[in-house]
This record gives structure tokens, sequence and C-alpha cells, in this order.
């Protein structure tokens, strides 16, 4: 009689997430082509995306800000294995990209460039879906594309590194 | 003053990417008997078990120490369930140490596991939330962007994570428990890997792996009678930071500076390079040997590479580094903290076999996790504190 | 070594609710914690040591605490930790950390938001992975089996089940924060439906979204509080095998041990909270820690009148400390479980000046 080493029990368990009251600001902001973040009323700085409280200290924060869809690059990395998230082929890449405004950067993938022509304090601004297919959702910023603007210089945004 | 506490054993399973010849409990009982053989202690002996693992959703069983109390001997005991992300390994050997520091138990076993054979880790690490935004590739990519920000912080070579992989893998082959031994590794090798995330290779990452890790701690009236030589706990300290915040150093996080400076408040280190005989140090990618270096204060920052290049952090150098192999050999995620904690402890008693610092009576165990905001540390040293 | 002296000093929880839409896990706890901490009389950088009690798969998501730590306010770095268990055994955590003398106080909390998933079935997957998890016997299933046993051995009925329900009803009116206050008297319960026989609706827990705020104190940091302090005089527990076949499913051994080592005397106490989701478990536990009839037991209306998962042994524990600094009484004992049919238990015995 052969052994049993292993058996297969699928586990399927559906959940309904709640996304809280800043978040959804933020998605709404999204549906509208918007980048909402919000402010924190201690350290004054600006979250984006928002998650209602100010992770340093701790109070929630309720200021709500607009901010640009444009910013800089601040660190990267090149993905060269398929992702399961993306349906961008590899290789592509990914960033950190401070927008100008805010004081947190947004991870963020970068197309209409080579993937290999990203760098450090490169500009860069948000590229919608088409205002039909703009939904609450971060899919509404498809992606992040190089903005014809020099780049920003390192002591700019190394505090964000 | 708190009671003193000592690691009197200390057991480790042979890691591999699946160890389909264990069920999840006798993964676990292949690390405790070796502990209890190495610390000549047997299951009455044990007052409560301190237990430890990443995400439950890595094997699909929730809150597993409920059913894993059977195979622990814990029915009638006191049974804890860590989880701190990735340095869990680490803060589960320190919350049992605790139990011991506080005089409430004489003898706590500490067992640490991943099975990720069991599930599928990959999911489990990239369930999709509907308005979170998706991390891309895993740890991978998550980490590689702050590798980048290191590289052009501190001017490092580019090939520094390419030594750090080579030396770590030189020391897995002497090491029996090791998950991924290449027997011919070379610079040439690694350098020719492909890149992953760049700039991350292939062979500058860790593994998924199978493994358990245990440690028996004991009072000082307990270590007495235990069978060989216990390694003393110095010290403990543990950290932790929110994960993203306006102006937040990921490269070089206070955290682990705070953590670094507690821990050797309380173990008397003054200068740690010169103080500590070696260091077991969470390194899932190579390129964390200089960054934890310079948060450690091995090294100043912006120099941590130098360690690194000079060979400091080898086996024969001044600041030995991993000489388990570490992470990149082995990584069974919630073990891989203690079994940091658990060669640190090892090395200090002498048993580190063919992997031994000559003469080591010091030793750091290190973990982290989350995104470089959960730190937890240990000394432990030869000598009764 | 001498144990030192730990007071609560401080207690907050939300009210809890079927399901939380509006509100994330950090949105929830934010307020609760500044309210415990206001009664402690502490600030966050002030309090030594942070530990908090919650679940991956009720939350759905890998590293749930990890993005509740945001509510927080961790900065600078903290001395933190994390229990994947009801915040009952964070506060055993912190009760260490205390008695190590390496803090004077800390903070605990937990969360849960049962509502996210289909509680019963997630719960299944407590069970042993190889034998017993892959046939999907549910919570209620189980929690019946318990119950039958019981019954069976104790001659008990249903109606005495029904009492537990109608009592903790009756109490629960008198909570706020409580999710199931409607008043019904056995007969009426007794006329429903079987979810699970022997089991019904009222013999069974809400599905409740929660979470509540502790901080305990050590020597100067226990004056500071706006509340009375209410002595840690005890703190234990003790788990079981996990198969419920070698397990006697009608007595609760952990519980009494757990109550014998944290020094929880027969007839020593004014009140109890127990943490008992389920009408039969409140009788075993009762059996297991000898309450008399002159016991006012679950006050609060117990984790039948609301049962945030991972929140609801920590609620106890505040219920029973508040209790008593309010001055319903000098000695009180407060009791959390976990697992499937009472597997662990803790016991804490509290104590007023």
């Amino acid at each position: 009689m052969s052994a049993v080493t292993s058996i297969l029990t699928p586990i399927r368990l559906d959940y309904t997430y709640t996304a809280g009251r800043a978040t959804q600001r933020f998605l709404l902001g999204m549906a509208e082509g918007r980048i909402l973040g919000q402010r924190c009323p201690q350290c004054t700085k600006v979250y984006v995306p928002p998650r209602g409280a100010c992770p340093q200290c701790g109070v929630p924060t309720t200021d709500e800000v607009e901010v640009s869809g444009k910013g800089t690059v601040t660190t990267f990395c090149i993905v060269r294995i398929p992702s399961d998230v993306l349906s961008v082929p590899p290789p592509f890449t990914c960033a950190h990209v401070l927008l100008d405004g805010a004081d947190l950067p947004f991870f963020a993938l970068i197309q209409e460039c080579e993937f290999d022509a990203v760098r450090m304090g490169m500009r860069v601004e948000a590229v919608w879906a088409p205002p039909a297919e703009l939904a609450p959702t971060f899919e509404s910023i498809r992606y992040f594309r190089p903005l014809d603007e020099p780049d920003a210089a390192y002591e700019t945004y190394k505090e964000h590194l | 003053m708190a009671e003193r506490c000592a690691v009197i054993g200390v057991g480790q399973t042979k890691h591999d990417v699946k160890r389909t010849d264990v069920s999840l409990p006798g993964l676990l009982r292949e690390a405790v008997d070796r502990a209890f053989a190495d610390a000549g202690v047997g299951w009455r002996d044990i007052d409560a078990v301190v237990i430890g693992k990443a995400p439950d959703m890595f094997e699909g069983t929730m809150m597993p120490e409920l059913y894993l109390a059977d195979a622990l001997g814990a029915a009638g005991k006191p049974m804890l369930r860590v989880h701190t992300a990735g340095s869990v390994g680490g803060s589960t050997a320190i919350v049992a140490a605790q139990l011991v520091h506080a005089g409430i138990h004489e003898r706590v076993l500490t067992v640490a596991y991943e099975k990720q054979s069991e599930g599928n880790a990959m999911w489990a690490l990239t369930v999709r939330i509907p308005f979170q935004q998706a991390i891309v590739a895993g740890a991978g990519g998550y980490f590689a962007p702050l590798i980048r920000a290191y590289m052009r912080r501190s001017g490092a070579p580019e090939d520094t994570g390419i030594r750090v992989a080579l030396k770590d893998r030189q020391n897995a082959a002497k090491n029996p428990y090791s998950h991924l031994v290449f027997p011919d590794v070379s610079y040439e090798m690694i350098a020719g890997s492909p890149m992953l995330w760049d700039p991350i290779r292939y062979m500058e990452t860790c593994p998924s792996s199978d493994g358990a890790c245990a440690m028996v701690l004991a009072s000082e009236a307990a270590a007495k009678r235990a069978r060989q030589a216990p390694a003393w706990v110095h010290g403990t300290a543990m950290r932790s930071e929110p994960t993203m915040f306006a102006g937040r150093d990921q490269v070089n996080p206070r955290a682990g500076r705070d953590c670094a400076a507690e821990l050797y408040r309380k173990a008397g280190i003054t200068d740690p390079r010169r103080d500590l005989d070696c260091a077991e140090i969470y390194v899932p990618f190579s390129w964390f040997e200089p960054m934890w270096m310079e948060n450690l204060g091995f090294a100043p920052e912006g120099e941590g590479w130098k360690m690194t290049q000079e060979g400091a952090t080898a086996l024969d150098g001044d600041m030995p580094i991993n000489p388990s192999g570490g992470v990149l050999s082995s990584n069974p995620i919630g073990a891989s903290g203690m079994i940091r904690f658990a060669e640190a402890a090892l090395q200090v008693r002498g048993l580190a076999g063919e992997h031994q610092v000559p003469g080591a009576e010091r030793a750091l165990g290190h973990a982290y996790g989350g995104g470089s905001q959960f730190f937890a540390m240990w000394i432990v040293g030869r000598a009764r504190p | 070594m001498a144990r030192r002296e730990v007071a609560i000093v401080g207690f907050a929880q939300s009210a809890s609710v079927r399901r939380e839409t509006a509100l994330n896990e950090v949105e929830m706890l934010m307020p609760i914690l500044g309210e415990a901490k206001a009664q402690a009389g502490l600030r966050g950088p002030e309090i030594g040591f942070t530990v908090s009690g919650s679940c991956d798969y009720l939350a759905g998501q890998p590293f749930a605490f990890v993005s509740a730590l945001d509510a927080v306010g961790a900065w600078p770095p903290i001395a933190e930790s994390h229990v994947e268990m009801d915040g009952a055994w964070a506060l055993y955590e912190a009760w260490v950390k205390l008695q190590t003398g390496e803090a004077d106080s800390a903070l605990v909390y937990a969360f849960g938001k049962s509502s996210m998933g289909d509680l019963p079935e997630v719960l299944t997957l407590q069970l042993d992975p190889y034998t017993a998890a892959p046939l999907w016997p549910d919570a209620i299933a189980l929690a019946a089996l318990q119950a039958r046993a019981y019954l069976e051995k104790t001659g008990r009925s249903e109606r005495d089940l029904a009492a537990v329900a109608v009592r903790s009803r009756r109490a629960a009116a008198a909570n706020p924060k409580a999710q199931v206050r409607t008043t019904a008297d056995v007969e009426t319960l007794l006329a429903t439906p079987y979810l699970a026989s022997p089991l019904r609706a009222h013999d069974c827990p809400p599905i409740s979204d929660g979470c509540a705020a502790l901080v305990l104190a050590c020597g100067e940091a226990v004056r500071r509080s706006a509340m009375p302090p209410v002595w840690i005089r005890g703190i234990d527990h003790r788990i079981e095998a996990h198969a419920l076949g070698v397990r006697d499913l009608a007595a609760s051994p952990s519980t009494r041990l757990a109550g014998e080592k944290a020094g929880a005397t027969p007839g020593g106490v004014d009140l109890a909270e127990l943490h008992a989701p389920f009408t039969h478990q409140e009788l075993i536990l009762r059996d297991a820690l000898g309450l008399g009839a002159d016991v006012d037991v679950n006050p609060s209306g117990g984790a039948l009148a609301a049962n945030p998962m991972m929140v609801a042994g920590l609620i106890r524990i505040g219920e029973a400390a508040a209790r008593l600094a309010a001055g319903a009484g000098r000695r009180a004992l407060a009791h959390a479980t976990s697992g499937p049919c009472l597997q662990q238990n803790l016991v804490c015995v509290l104590e007023r000046d």
C-alpha cells in the first residue's frame, strides 16, 4: 500500500472589505479624475492616499486637500518577472512618485518610455483613464509618464527616500 | 532586577523547499526533539509554550497554535502565539525570555515555523483588497526601490550585493540545515544570475522554505541542570514604527537604530563592532547586509558596504555576519528570525560546528519585518551577565 | 521574585455592531485608544509598552495588525508586540512585560470585524487541517456537539440554556455598548427553531464588529489615572488538547486550572465577566470556577450580547474592572476564551482598593 503524502483541500472564503471614510473620499476623487489627500492637523504633512490617520501623530486627518497629478520619481525598481496583478509584460518599471503637494511617495507604474530610461529625480505625470472609464478605483490612474521638464535636484526629494 | 534567562537547548529542522516527508506537527517536533536532546529535558520539564509564525494564510490554518497544542505537549500549560510580521521569530523568543525574566516560569519552550509548501505564500502576500494599491511583485518589488535609494545615498560599489551573496552562500555550505547550497558558487555565477527586481538578482534573494526552529529557555536554577553550557541572554529589545509616513527613512529606519541602542545599553555594549564577536542578521536580499551594518551601528552611515567589500563580515573577518548562511540560504519566514537568535546562541556555546566563529563570547541575533518597521534583537553571551 | 502590583487604569470600547461599513479598523480604533489613554492620564510617548490582539483571517488579509498600528501614532518608535489571539492574551503579555520591570505602563488593544467574512466558516480553519477542516464543520455545529454533551452529562435542559440568554439580554439592556439588547422570556425563546440542535439562535453569539483598549500601570504611573485603580491580583491561562475526541467537552479543566493558578477562590468574588459565546458555555464555566448563585455573572450582558472576535475576551476584563471602579463590588473575576469549544482559557482576578 502506498503512503498518502499529501491531500489537496481547497479553501474559498469571501470577504466584504470596508474602505473607511478617508479612503472612500480618495476613491470618489479618483472617479472624478482628482487626487485627494488629507493633511495632518498636528504636523501638517499631506497624505496621499489618506488613511484617516497620521501614522506619526496618531490623530485623525480631516482637512482634505487636492494634489497635483505631477510629481517626481524618488526611487524605482525594474521588474523583470511577470506580475500577478499588472497586465504589463516584463520588464517594466515601478517607481515611488512624490506628487507635488504631497509629503509621501505614491507607488506607480511608469510607461511611455523605455523601462531603463527611468531615473531618480525624473518628473512624471499621471495618465488618467478616458472620462467614461473613470471609476472609484486606483486604476483610474492608468500609469505615470515622463514630463518634458528638467529632473528635480536630489536635495528636493532626498528626505523622501 | 529581573531574573536571568539562558538558552539551554537549540534545535532546527533541515530546511527545504518542500518537506513533504513531515506534516505540520511533524516539522515542529523535529526541531523541538532536537532542542530537548540538546537541553537534556523532556515534555514534563516545560512550563509554557510560546509559538510564532508569519501570516496564517501561508498554510491556510487559522490560529494554528490551537491545533498544534497537541503536538507541542501544551495541554494543561499556558500557550502564547506571537505574530509581528517578519520579525516574529525574534519577538517570539523575546516574549518567551520575558516569561523567565519575570520569574513566572522555569523552562519555556519557544518554537517558530513556516511550511510554505502547504499553502500559496505568494498568493497570501498579494491578496487583492479592492481599494488598496496592489503590491506589484511581492517583497522583492517592495524592497528593490529602497536598495536603489541606499546605493544612491552611500555611493556603494554596484557589486556589494554580489559579494554579500557569495559570502552567505559559501557559509551555507558549512551548515547542515541549509536549504540552498551551491557547492561551486562563484562571484560570476551570482553576477550572471537573472535580474528579478532590478537591482536585485536571483541569487541575491532568499528562498521560500519549509522549516522550524525551537529553543528551550531556562532560569538560572534550571540552566545549572542543563546538559550543556548555556547561552545567557544579556539583553533583548523590540521597536516598531508605522509602515509609511511623510519623510520616513526606510533605508536606515529609526526603529532599528533605537532598538539597537536600547539593546546595547542593556547588554553593556559601547562599541558593537569591537564588543561583539559575530552577528546573525535578517538579510533577505543581499543589500540589506550593508544597510543593517549602518542601522546597527557597526559602521558609520554610508559606509556599511565597506565592511562587506573589505571582507570584515566574512567568517574569518573581524565581524562575521551570518556564519550560518543566513536568510539568503534558508527562509522558513516565521522561523527565520528565531534561527538568527538560535544561531547566535550556538555560536557563544561553541556548538556551531563547521561555521563556528572561534572563541565567540558575545553574539547578536536580529530580525526585522513589515516594511522595515518591526525590529527584534537580542544579545547572548557565554558569560553569565 | 516578588510580583509587581499592576493596575488597570483605563478602559474604552466601541459599541459592538453587526456590520461597521463606514469605518476601517484604524478609524474605529483611534477614538477608543484616545479615550483609554485619557482615562489613564497618560500620553502616547509616556506609555512604555504597546501590544495588540487581532486575527488576519477575520480581516481577510495578511498582516492586518500592521496597518492598525497607524492608529497608535508610533513615533518616536515604540516597544510593541502583537499576538494572533484575543486581546486578553495581549494583556497577559503586557502584564509579563511590567513584571520584568522594563516598563511601568502598557497600552493593550484589540480589534475584530467579524462581519467581513462568513464567520462560522472562517472559524472552521482553526481545526486540524488534515482531518477536520476539510469536512467544514462550522463553529455553531461544534458548539452544539458540546452543548449536547453538557446537557446529557448534567441533566440540565434547553430551558436552563434559555434562562442564560434571558438574563444576558436583560443585563445588556443597560449596556449601551452591547448589540443584542432586546428582552425576551424563556417561553418565547424556546418556541424558536433550532440552528443546530440543541442550540437555538439565542444560545449563540451575535456576529459583531468592535474594538477595545485598556491601559495597565505600575507604581507612580498609577496615580495619573482618572479612574480608581483596579488591581490585577492574579492572572493565568491554560490550553487543552485540540482534538475534540480526547476532551471532556462538558467540563473546562483548563479554566479550572487557570482559575486556581490566578487565585480565584470560590466565594471570593462579587461579580464575574465570563467569555461564554454560547449559553451552555456560561454554565460550564460557572461549574469550572465554582461560582455560586450569589455572584453577579456577566452584568454587561457578556459575549451573548456582543461578541467582536479577538476583542470580547479583553472586554470582559475591561468591563469587570470598570464595574469595580464604579463601586459595583470589591473583587471580580474575568475570563477569556479562544478556540473551538473553550479550548483555551484565561482567568484574571481583579480587586479594588
